[in-house]
């Protein structure tokens, strides 16, 4: 807000305030009480008679507290109020206090095991809650995945299931890159690779493109992939001889991703859940693939 | 004002033959008649309400009063400590949002049950005002049971009604700051017992009993408590009939329920009238004298200080006071009683009451069904609830065989008193594989959340939004069950 307007909105209100003030006071008293304004209509006549005192009374009241209120709370053009309140403010506070109310119930578990804490069923139903409100609108309610999405309740796992594993996902966040082989290999070196991933994940293949395939997949894929194309871990590389996909086992989708590559992101949850949160997450989801 | 009130007047000769405690002079009494005011030409828009100091009477309908009040009090201030079930027979767990009523726990869900059993109430009302008039007014208010305990303390405290008349026209003295102490001692101890009670009703009674008196109980409770501890000593001890005349709807619509068959207090004009006082042996007839004799006792004992010998008025709330009252005068005169009586206006102008009229029994009639109804849907109500929220951040999954998958949040709610085992089950799709818990086990009053993913082969596919319905079903009671509607979607063919 320009000084312009801050100056226009503060006199606009001072101004009104003090006139409603002189019209209230000046009007206090009548000096034609018991007689008539003049005004008829209908036969009705009005009485030309003072306000009464607790109306009087209440109008002062609600000035005084209107003046309270411009000098407390941010009403006065660029004015913050002395109380320098906001509603970013008051939201925060407000967080905090729930924070402060419900943060004992999360910390009576903080202790307890990830590897025993899966198994308290009161702890988990909190858990359940948790993950409903942060993490199911990815992985689904019943944390079976989605497209591009992993499936949390197998025993397969991009980056790990153990629970420090699991809890650095949640955590930290994950960013799971595949490179775009489409601009390095030509299209009979991409057809060999899908056709070998066909292969080793025991779907219908052509066995000659295959055999191609297993030259480029040596070449560059298991790199990261791992020899057998079974993953690895530390780059969140997916096994590739098993029949779970996290974009489907079409041939166009395994193509796709060689091709263009693919950019998966788990976003770093520690910016937005408490410690102790966080460590039922990692319960809950540690528990998903064992109970 | 009441100076020039004709009351006075006529109370200069009120003095009745043979009873021997009536007002001595003039100045002891408090002109009722406040209410005409409307028609003089200048009126202060904002009256100042006029102190009323009701007589105390004693008669046939006081002792009616005594009896329906007195249950109802002792109820009010009772149930709070009665135990079902080893809990609070009647408490209203806000914080929990459950309700307890006797047997029944109520869940905020239940809240029609609740506006259906205000408009039996309602109807309840309207049928017997039809019938008896405001009796629910007189008898059975707890703004009059409680004004009239009220009463009763300024009785014992500071005397009967010249007295206090008397007492509060005294300069400050000792006697009269000690009497005024004793009695807004008592009315504020009634006012905290009746705050307190209120309260058992919202909090466990007993721990709120040790709770509160060990200066350990929750804020809220100490804050209400005041609040209806206050609100009850100004309603009792001075609003009172100010309530029943410019607040309460009831009395202001009443009218509607009104006929010229529905009993009132009313004063018998043509055996009354003329009025005048009179020596116990004249001949009062040869005179041209009707059977009032003009004692005002009518007037001093009404709560809302008004004259019934003007007729039927918004204000009279048919307490009776004054038919005792006149009842008492009427004894002791030797006249036969019932100058002031129930009656109808019917009867009044010499037909015969009709009881049986179309009102009464079209009220009954709605009454009778909807009571049934409302016990019907009480007991038959499944403490059981179902909701079903579907995932909504893709349409439909494919699984790594081809097959759709639609995930499916299902909220089971057992509201009985023990826990339960519950079957889960779905109707609507011809061939389909359920991946979650199906057999559950819910604790007592708790929300359980089962997740689960709905798998259909992709030949099974026949359109692409299909109707479906959850089921939940108690397993030891196959009577008990829930259904919540959903959809399976898939690719659109």
């Amino acid at each position: 807000m320009s000084n312009f307007w801050s100056a226009w909105i503060i006199i606009l209100t001072v101004v009104t305030l003090l006139l409603n003030l002189w019209i209230l006071l000046a009007n206090r008293k009548s000096t034609n009480a018991g007689g008539t304004t003049g005004h008829i209509h209908d036969g009705i006549e009005e009485y030309d008679n003072p306000l009464p005192q607790w109306w009087l009374i209440l109008f002062l009241g609600t000035m005084i507290f209107g003046a309270g209120y411009l000098v407390a709370f941010p009403g006065l053009g660029k004015f913050p109020g002395i109380l320098n309140w906001t509603t970013v403010g008051s939201y925060e506070t407000q967080i905090a206090k729930a924070e402060e109310q419900y943060a004992p119930l999360y910390a009576q578990y903080a202790a307890t095991p990830v590897e025993q804490l899966y198994r308290i069923p009161e702890a988990m139903k909190m858990a359940q809650r948790i993950f409903g409100n942060n993490c199911a609108q990815c992985h689904g309610s019943d944390a079976g995945g989605a497209f591009g999405f992993p499936n949390l309740t197998d025993d397969d796992w991009l980056w790990g299931g153990d629970a420090h594993q699991i809890r650095t996902t949640i955590s930290q966040g994950r960013t799971g890159v595949m490179t775009a082989w489409g601009g390095i290999l030509n299209t009979e070196q991409v057809d060999g690779a899908i056709a070998y991933l066909q292969q080793i994940s025991g779907q219908n293949h052509d066995q000659q493109l295959a055999d191609l395939g297993e030259g480029v997949f040596s070449t560059y894929c298991m790199v990261c992939h791992g020899a057998t194309g079974e993953g690895n871990i530390l780059f969140g590389a997916p096994n590739l001889t098993d029949d779970i996909w996290l974009y489907g086992p079409d041939e166009v989708w395994i193509r796709q991703a060689v091709v263009v590559g693919r950019n998966n992101q788990m976003p770093a949850h520690n910016v937005l859940l408490s410690e102790d949160k966080i460590h039922l997450l990692t319960a809950y989801v540690y528990g998903l693939s064992r109970n | 004002m009441s100076t020039d009130s004709p009351e006075t007047e006529l109370s200069a000769q009120s003095k009745p033959a043979g009873i021997s405690d009536y007002p001595e002079t003039s100045d002891d009494l408090i002109a009722s008649d406040q209410l005409g005011l409307a028609e003089l030409a200048e009126v202060d828009l904002y009256q100042k309400r006029e102190k009323i100091y009701t007589r105390r009477i004693e008669g046939f309908f006081q002792r009616i009063r005594l009896y329906t009040g007195w249950p109802l009090l002792l109820a009010y201030f009772l149930l709070p400590w009665m135990q079902i079930d080893g809990r609070q027979a009647l408490l209203f767990d806000m914080p929990a949002r459950k309700f307890y009523v006797f047997w029944f726990t109520f869940w905020p869900q239940d809240f029609p049950l609740l506006a259906w059993l205000m408009i039996i109430a309602a109807f309840g009302l309207f049928a017997i005002t039809n019938f008896a008039g405001r009796v629910w007014c007189g008898y059975t208010c707890p703004q009059t049971v409680w004004t009239a305990i009220y009463m009763w303390v300024e009785q014992i405290t500071e005397g009967d009604r010249n007295k206090r008349i008397k007492l509060d026209k005294q300069p400050s003295s000792l006697g009269k700051f000690i009497k005024k102490f004793f009695k807004h001692s008592m009315w504020f101890g009634f006012a905290f017992l009746t705050g307190f009670t209120f309260i058992a009703y919202f909090t466990p009674a007993k721990t709120m009993l040790v709770e509160f008196f060990t200066a350990s109980d929750a804020l809220w409770v100490y804050a209400w408590v005041l609040f209806f501890t206050l609100a009850t000593y100004l309603n009792a001890g001075y609003l009172r009939e100010q309530v029943c005349m410019y607040m309460c709807p009831y009395a202001r619509f009443q009218s509607a329920m009104f006929d010229s068959d529905t009993m009132v207090v009313s004063y018998d004009e043509a055996r009354g009238e003329p009025r005048g006082s009179r020596k116990k042996t004249e001949d009062y007839r040869a005179q041209g004298k009707g059977d009032c004799i003009d004692c005002e006792l009518c007037v001093q004992v009404c709560p809302t200080g008004i004259d019934i010998r003007e007729g039927l008025q918004y204000q009279c709330i048919t307490c009776a006071l004054c038919i005792d009252a006149c009842d008492s005068v009427m004894d002791k005169m030797g006249y036969p009683r019932g100058l002031v009586r129930y009656t109808t206006k019917t009867n009044l102008a010499g037909g015969k009451t009709r009881i049986l009229r179309p009102k009464i029994v079209g009220y009954s009639f709605i009454i009778l069904i909807m009571t049934g109804l409302f016990l019907f849907t009480i007991g038959t109500r499944d403490p059981l609830r179902l909701d079903v929220i579907r995932d909504r951040a893709d349409l439909y999954d494919v699984a790594a065989d081809g097959s759709i998958e639609n995930v499916y949040e299902l909220r089971v709610l057992n509201m009985a008193e023990h826990p339960a085992d519950f079957e889960l089950s779905l109707v609507g799709l011809e061939q389909y594989i359920w991946l979650g818990p199906q057999q559950v086990s819910v604790g007592s009053g708790d929300t359980a959340i089962y997740p689960v993913r709905i798998q259909v082969p992709a030949d099974q596919i026949d359109i692409a939004v299909q109707e479906i319905q959850f089921e939940v079903v108690s397993t030891e009671q196959q009577n008990i069950s829930a259904i919540s509607e959903s959809r399976f979607i898939g690719p659109f063919n």
